[in-house]
């Protein structure tokens, strides 16, 4: 069922955590609110499941208007953070417990409970583990049984407060790849809350990335990738390096390190060049296009690639740059720390001093 | 030959890292010898010097047996309203803000804190025909003074901080999450109640209530006072030991003492093994 928000906002005392914010999300979608702490995603999810009540604003869920209806009335599925079992009930009788509250007319008879119950488990394939409490499960699959529950009643919605934040990277990774499985086969409508971009990017039909109470880009994750529109969602998913540039000439320049504009009129402004880790490469000497010294401070091969840690020669920034390089580029010019190299970008984003608008996109040849 | 063998082989000892346990292991067990164990030591020496003719003959005597059924009763009843309004209470004290919360937190402690006799005069005061209460209750035809419905007012009295401040804490501890799972689940607030926040609750309410029983079993200087102490209607077991005291029959006293003692004990027993069970399955064996 689609979701539509429409000037939501919600103040705690004086505290702004969510500036009035309008979403549309379809049928069927997978949403993931990506956001640093404090950034309101939470709130937002709790509002829509009616945990908490916005101050101003409507909900509508497909053509019902839910904005005054309590939770326990709007038919929406909650994974809670850390699963919130029922530590007294088994996990059947935790499945159980959305369809055993029912309304004596809606409530199925006691079989056909047990039959939903033991299909449920079995989709999140822990039908063996029926009459075990949740105090003997391991995470994963407390997490599992969670999400079994929330779709007992066959919610309209299912929303996921950090489903995987707290199980181990692999773990993590498998029940990411189970979720979208069965998302993809069910095709229920969900928002999941997430502070890990590569979650975000890995599991989201498209991403919201929120920051202090508003919504910053609204995109599929390709698109959010390729098209960051602030310095917000730059930064945020990803490493990147900054290179705080005033314009001289045809050049950026900060004291002894400068770039040649790839612009064909050769005019340049100030401003701030964003430049990904794998979109710069290393040389031994400078470049007719670029001057960045670096003195190379750590080298860490990690899985598929080499990444070096630099730190500006001559120039500053304010945090330390990364290259993200293939082993055989690595191979081929091979670097240990204390040496000074010259890195020269491929491509970057550009984003002008005084606006706080989308980014240029920079190519170096 | 063998001892030197014995001391190789001996296991390696671990050195732990809290320090003190022989000292203040032996200095507990040193004051619980000294105010719980030889006092009882007494008892039992006491009562030894009765045949077990004499013993059952003191103990099933027709008016200590009535004040068995009355303090029973009583505590009984005692307890279990304390459970109601214990809960209710603890609940109100845990879940709502209110201006006054914190004294009415301190006053909680108050039965404790009191002398009993002076909470069993004002009671009867309060409750006598002529008192703030009583002269309402009269009213309406309900004697509390000097009745058996007295030792239940003294004895609830006496014993409510016990369920406040056991079921107290359980509650604060409860996760809100677990609630609101359930009510996005779609359940009332009174499935919430029945089937989330009161199994949770369970072992420390029942505890509490068996605690509230026990010392109502025992209490002396509130009831008296307000109780009436007519032999077969409103005398309780306490003050049948008193009566004997003050016979100087201290083997009898001892004799009727260990009754008490003997029910209490393993009454808090039967709760601690139960309580360890059920609370076995929430966390996980």
């Amino acid at each position: 069922m689609s979701i539509r928000l429409d000037n939501i906002s919600k103040t705690f005392d004086k505290f702004q955590a969510l500036s009035p914010m309008s979403l549309n999300i379809e049928d069927g979608e997978m949403i993931g609110l990506l956001g640093p702490s404090g950034s309101g995603k939470t709130t937002l999810l709790r509002i829509i499941a009616g945990l908490e009540g916005a101050d101003s604003g409507r909900i509508q869920f497909g053509q019902r208007d839910v904005t005054n209806l309590h939770v326990r009335d709007r038919n929406v599925g909650f994974v809670f953070q850390n699963y919130a079992l029922f530590r007294h009930m088994t996990v059947a009788d935790n499945v159980a417990f959305g369809l055993e509250v029912m309304d004596a007319k809606q409530r199925p008879n006691k079989a056909e409970i047990q039959k939903r119950v033991q299909h449920l488990l079995d989709m999140v394939q822990l039908g063996h583990l029926a009459k075990r409490y949740p105090s003997q499960l391991s995470g994963g699959q407390k997490q599992r049984i969670a999400l079994a529950r929330a779709l007992a009643t066959k919610p309209d919605v299912l929303l996921l407060d950090e489903p995987f934040g707290a199980l181990d990277a692999k773990v993590r990774k498998e029940l990411r790849r189970w979720l979208r499985n069965l998302h993809d086969e069910i095709g229920f409508t969900s928002v999941f809350v997430t502070h890990d971009q590569e979650e975000a990017l890995e599991l989201s039909d498209r991403v919201v990335v929120m920051s202090n109470g508003h919504i910053e880009q609204v995109d599929a994750p390709a698109q959010l990738y390729a098209q960051p529109n602030s310095r917000f969602v730059f930064d945020f998913l990803g490493n990147v390096n900054v290179f705080d540039a005033a314009a001289q000439g045809s050049r950026l320049t900060h004291q002894d390190a400068w770039l040649e504009t790839p612009h064909q009129d050769g005019k340049t402004q100030a401003g701030q060049l964003y430049i990904r880790s794998h979109e710069l490469a290393l040389h031994p000497a400078p470049t007719t296009q670029a001057h960045l010294p670096l003195r190379v401070i750590a080298v860490n091969p990690i899985g598929p690639e080499v990444r070096v840690e630099l730190a500006p020669d001559g120039w500053q920034t304010e945090q330390v740059w990364e290259a993200d390089l293939s082993h055989a580029d690595y191979e081929r010019h091979p670097v240990q720390r204390g040496d000074q190299v010259f890195a020269a970008p491929t491509s970057g984003y550009f984003f002008t001093a005084d606006s706080q608008g989308s980014p240029e996109r920079l190519h170096w040849s | 030959m063998s001892t030197s063998l014995n001391a190789t082989q001996r296991k390696p000892r671990h050195k732990r890292v809290l320090p003190g346990l022989g000292l203040s292991l032996g200095s507990s067990l040193f004051f619980i010898s000294l105010i719980l164990l030889l006092p009882m030591t007494g008892l039992v020496m006491q009562t030894a010097q009765m045949s077990w003719a004499d013993y059952w003959y003191v103990i099933t005597d027709e008016r200590v047996v009535a004040s068995y059924q009355v303090t029973v009763w009583a505590a009984l009843l005692a307890s279990i309203f304390n459970g109601v309004f214990g809960l209710l209470l603890a609940w109100v004290l845990v879940r709502y803000e209110f201006p006054g919360k914190r004294l009415l937190d301190a006053l909680v402690d108050l039965p404790f804190a009191l002398p009993t006799a002076v909470a069993g005069i004002t009671l009867a005061t309060l409750y006598a025909e002529n008192g703030w209460y009583g002269s309402l209750l009269a009213e309406l035809g309900i004697k509390v003074a000097y009745t058996p419905l007295g030792i239940i007012v003294a004895m609830s009295f006496t014993s409510i901080p016990f369920v406040v401040r056991t079921v107290q804490p359980v509650l604060e501890e409860l996760s809100p999450e677990e609630e609101e799972a359930g009510i996005t689940l779609g359940a009332s607030d009174w499935s919430v109640f029945r089937r989330i926040i009161m199994p949770s609750l369970w072992p420390a309410l029942v505890t509490g209530v068996a605690l509230s029983f026990t010392r109502s079993l025992g209490e002396f200087g509130a009831v008296i006072f307000i109780a009436g102490n007519m032999p077969y209607v409103s005398e309780i077991t306490s003050l049948m030991i008193f009566v004997r005291l003050q016979e100087f029959d201290f083997p009898a006293a001892s004799a009727i003492a260990s009754v008490v003692l003997i029910v209490s004990l393993v009454l808090l027993f039967a709760i601690n093994i139960w309580q360890a069970r059920y609370l076995k399955r929430l966390h996980g064996r």
